[in-house]
Order: C-alpha cells, then sequence, then structure tokens
C-alpha cells in the first residue's frame, strides 16, 4: 500500500453548485487525501468569502485555501468601500485574477456560488487556465467525472430549494460512491435573500446505490436475527 | 491532443524563473471558427464548446464577440486567454471613445493591434493560446484577417481556424465568390459546420452564425445542425466483411 506521507494534499473532491427559483445551493464531499492516505476525512471545502458568497474548492488544498484567504481579504475592503454587499460577479472576478495570472503555479478547481440583490443566485465555474464561465449548475474535482451525464438526465429548471438540494446531495452522494479521491460526509450550504443555511449529511443518511450494503453494527446481529439456522436451505 | 513543454523550469522555490508566466498549455479550449466574406460583409460561424481535454465540458461559450461598432472577433484555443484579450480590447475601445472625436476603430485597426499583442508574447515565448478571425466593415470596405498564437498574420476572403484549415479551407476554396448572397453565405458556413460536426471530435452541435454589414454586428442564436446517416453502407457496415472489417 502506498503511504506517501509527503504526497501533496489534494482534495480530488466532488464539488457542486445548482441555481434554483431564488438562490443557489452548493455542495462538496469531505475527503482531504496525502497520496492514498485521507488526511482529514471530515474537511469543509466550501469556504465563506462573504455573508453572501462562499466557494467550492477543488484541486491543491494548499492552493485553493490561500487563494480563498486572499480572495476574502479583497472582498473585505471592496465591501467596506462600496459601502454594500459585494456581488457575486466581483467574487468571482477576483477569483479569476488570481487564478489566470497565477495559471502556472496554481492547481485547483473552484466553484464561486450566491446571492445578490442585482443578480439573485448566481453561479460561476473558474477551472485550470482562469477561464470563468456563469453556469445555472457547476460540477468540479475529480468526481465530477461520474456526474456529467447524471446532471444532462437530472437537471432541469426553476427547481425549488427543497429539489435543488436534494439533487445536490444525490450528486455528491453518487460521484463519492465511484470516485476513490472523494468520500466521507455531504456538506452543503444554501444562499439566497434571506441568508446562509448549512447541512451535514453523514454517510448513514445517504441512500444507498448498487452493491451496497446497510450498514451493521456486526455480523453477530445478522446470525442472530436470521433465526437458529441462517445458511440453511 | 499533446502539447510537449518546451522548458521545465522546475521548482518555483529553487529556480528564480520557474513561475515566470510562460503557458505551456491550454487547459479549456474552442475549436474551429470558420469565416467569409460575403456581398454586404463579414460572417462567421463558431460552435459553443469549451473542451477539457477529451470532455465536453461547456457547452455554451460564446467564441464570436462585437469589437466597437465595425469588427467581430472570433477566437479558438484556450478560453480563458480569449477573456482576456477581450479586456483588452474592451480597454482599446473604451479609450478610442474616450478621445470623442467622431473616429472609431475600424476592422484593420483592431487587426494590427492583435497582432502585434500576438506576436510579442510570442518572442517573450508567453503566447496567448489562440488563432484569432478578425472580420468587419467599415466605410463600405469588407475585412477578414487571422492571427496565430505566433504572430502569423494575414487577410483572405475566407479563413479557417484548427480542424477548420484542413476539413472546411478546401470546401471554400471550391464554393466562395464574392458576391454570395446572405443565404448562400449561411448555406456554405453550414456545409463547412457540418463536416466539422462530423470529423471534429471537440466540436459539438451547438452553433452561432454571426454577420457584420455596414449597419452593424448580429450574433444568431445558438441553433443545431442535423446530420445525415441513412448510407446503406453505414446501416450494414460489415455485410460481406470477412472477419472484423
Amino acid at each position: 500500500m502506498d503511504l506517501n506521507l509527503d504526497a501533496p494534499h489534494s482534495m480530488g473532491t466532488t464539488i457542486v453548485g445548482v441555481t434554483y427559483n431564488g438562490g443557489v445551493v452548493l455542495g462538496a464531499d469531505s475527503r482531504t487525501s496525502t497520496g492514498m492516505y485521507v488526511a482529514n476525512r471530515a474537511s469543509d471545502k466550501i469556504t465563506q468569502l462573504t455573508d453572501n458568497v462562499y466557494v467550492c474548492r477543488s484541486g491543491s488544498a494548499a492552493d485553493s485555501q490561500v487563494v480563498s484567504d486572499y480572495v476574502r481579504y479583497f472582498l473585505h475592503q471592496h465591501t467596506i468601500q462600496l459601502g454594500q454587499p459585494a456581488t457575486v460577479k466581483v467574487s468571482a472576478n477576483l477569483i479569476r485574477m488570481l487564478a489566470y495570472n497565477n495559471k502556472n503555479m496554481l492547481q485547483t478547481g473552484l466553484i464561486v456560488g450566491g446571492w445578490d440583490k442585482y443578480e439573485g443566485g448566481k453561479i460561476y465555474g473558474i477551472p485550470l487556465g482562469g477561464t470563468v464561465v456563469e453556469q445555472p449548475f457547476a460540477i468540479g474535482g475529480s468526481g465530477s467525472s461520474y456526474l456529467y451525464g447524471f446532471f444532462d438526465q437530472a437537471w432541469k429548471e426553476n427547481m425549488t430549494k427543497e429539489e435543488a438540494e436534494q439533487l445536490v446531495v444525490k450528486a455528491v452522494s453518487l460521484a463519492i460512491a465511484r470516485d476513490g479521491a472523494s468520500g466521507g460526509v455531504v456538506r452543503t450550504v444554501i444562499i439566497n435573500s434571506e441568508g446562509v443555511t448549512r447541512n451535514f449529511y453523514p454517510g448513514d443518511k445517504l441512500q444507498l446505490w448498487h452493491e451496497e450494503l446497510e450498514p451493521q453494527n456486526s455480523l453477530l446481529d445478522i446470525l442472530n436475527a436470521a433465526g437458529p439456522e441462517p445458511m440453511a436451505m | 491532443m499533446t502539447f510537449t513543454i518546451p522548458i521545465d523550469n522546475g521548482d518555483a522555490l529553487k529556480n528564480a524563473e520557474a513561475d515566470s508566466q510562460r503557458t505551456l498549455y491550454p487547459y479549456v479550449t474552442g475549436t474551429s471558427i470558420v469565416a467569409i466574406k460575403y456581398k454586404d460583409g463579414v460572417l462567421m460561424a463558431s460552435d459553443m464548446g469549451g473542451s477539457y481535454g477529451s470532455t465536453l465540458r461547456y457547452k455554451n461559450i460564446e467564441r464570436v464577440k462585437a469589437i466597437g461598432k465595425h469588427s467581430l472577433l472570433g477566437a479558438s484555443g484556450e478560453i480563458s486567454d480569449f477573456q482576456e484579450i477581450l479586456r483588452y480590447l474592451d480597454e482599446l475601445v473604451l479609450n478610442d471613445n474616450m478621445w470623442d472625436d467622431g473616429n472609431s476603430l475600424g476592422p484593420k485597426e483592431v487587426h494590427n493591434y492583435l497582432t502585434r499583442v500576438m506576436y510579442n508574447r510570442r518572442n517573450k515565448f508567453n503566447p496567448l493560446w489562440n488563432t484569432l478571425v478578425l472580420g468587419g466593415v467599415k466605410n463600405g470596405e469588407s475585412y477578414l484577417g487571422m492571427v496565430s498564437m505566433i504572430g502569423v498574420s494575414f487577410e483572405d476572403n475566407h479563413v479557417a481556424t484548427g480542424f477548420g484549415n484542413h476539413l472546411a479551407r478546401p470546401i471554400l476554396r471550391d464554393e466562395w465568390r464574392a458576391d454570395l448572397s446572405f443565404e448562400d453565405g449561411v448555406k456554405l458556413l453550414e456545409k463547412c459546420m457540418r463536416v466539422l460536426l462530423y470529423r471534429d471530435r471537440s466540436a459539438i452541435n451547438k452553433l452561432q452564425i454571426a454577420k457584420i454589414t455596414e449597419e452593424g454586428v448580429t450574433v444568431s442564436q445558438p441553433y443545431s445542425l442535423k446530420t445525415f446517416w441513412e448510407f446503406q453502407a453505414f446501416h450494414n457496415p460489415t455485410a460481406g466483411a470477412q472477419g472484423s472489417w
């Protein structure tokens, strides 16, 4: 088994951002790996930039953290100077500036999502290279490979808040099932005009997928429950 | 697609030049642009795809944009570099407007500016990873040119980038005429775009055709082309085959 503890911390990751009629829902898994070892099984990859704008981080943990920190700092000053909350677009552009101008050094893909009074709920995808793409929904991280087909089929416009969050949780959960670099819990953040809500879905609260079994405390429980001769025909 | 890294500068902590801005390879890319001069001006076609390696990741990217009143810019290659070029041009047009002298930048001037930018970046071994197509009309004169990421720049009656060089150019050489009507021009571009759809792996079936005339710029809504699969040979390619082919 490969326990390379000197390998860079990277967030294999699955990150998702979805707009709905009234705001956005951001979602992510919680696994941070160092090579094959899971350095943190309960990371929080959905990071606050301002009261109304959050970012989902993927790729290098260090790069995504430092970019978020810089942008939070810039946005804080911008908010003071502007006298009102920063818009999601401005937040996305600040991330873009760092990502584009340092493209040779950074290895991080980000999804910026938030709500402002001018445009409502918005999602911006910022992949490697520093392209900015405004999208009704965005997916990122290594786990997203398994979600392109899922979203092509399951996404629809004008979902309610509940539908959007269920879609996000289902998607991240499906990606965790197949991507070794994603795992742990599903975290979601819902942002709308009323504010921000954080939710937490541990593995045992999620739906079971193909070839997954109901978790048990012990084999003994199964043997005892099944009756005196569980192996008889 | 493989892009070889010409210089490996190594670790940014140990090597002073390692972090110098040198684009080594593109990430999110757009495929071909095809453009022609026609009777009233210029027509330019592109699909709306942004590929991430072999994944067709983004399907709503506008790769043809209006520049000022008289020009259209289409780009293939790295989308983040195209977005940066649009910012440079925004500044150029803004400064041009601020003179408020009744003059406005024409396509020749924009093409020349872009050529200088692309060539100078190439000389610093830090190219903007794009091939650009610049079309426009000013004072009744149509203009169509292109600039590559290494600064090669020229004008022509019809141009194509990427796969379009191989698949669209022969069609255009054979069928282009100076007095093409709008309808014939659109049909000619659609013929090229359909072939690209069949034969370019990074093409997607969602395209826009932009038109520029003395009156101004129009970019069509996104639309899809029908494709043809009803050749008998397609239905039963292995009938009569020995083994697998």
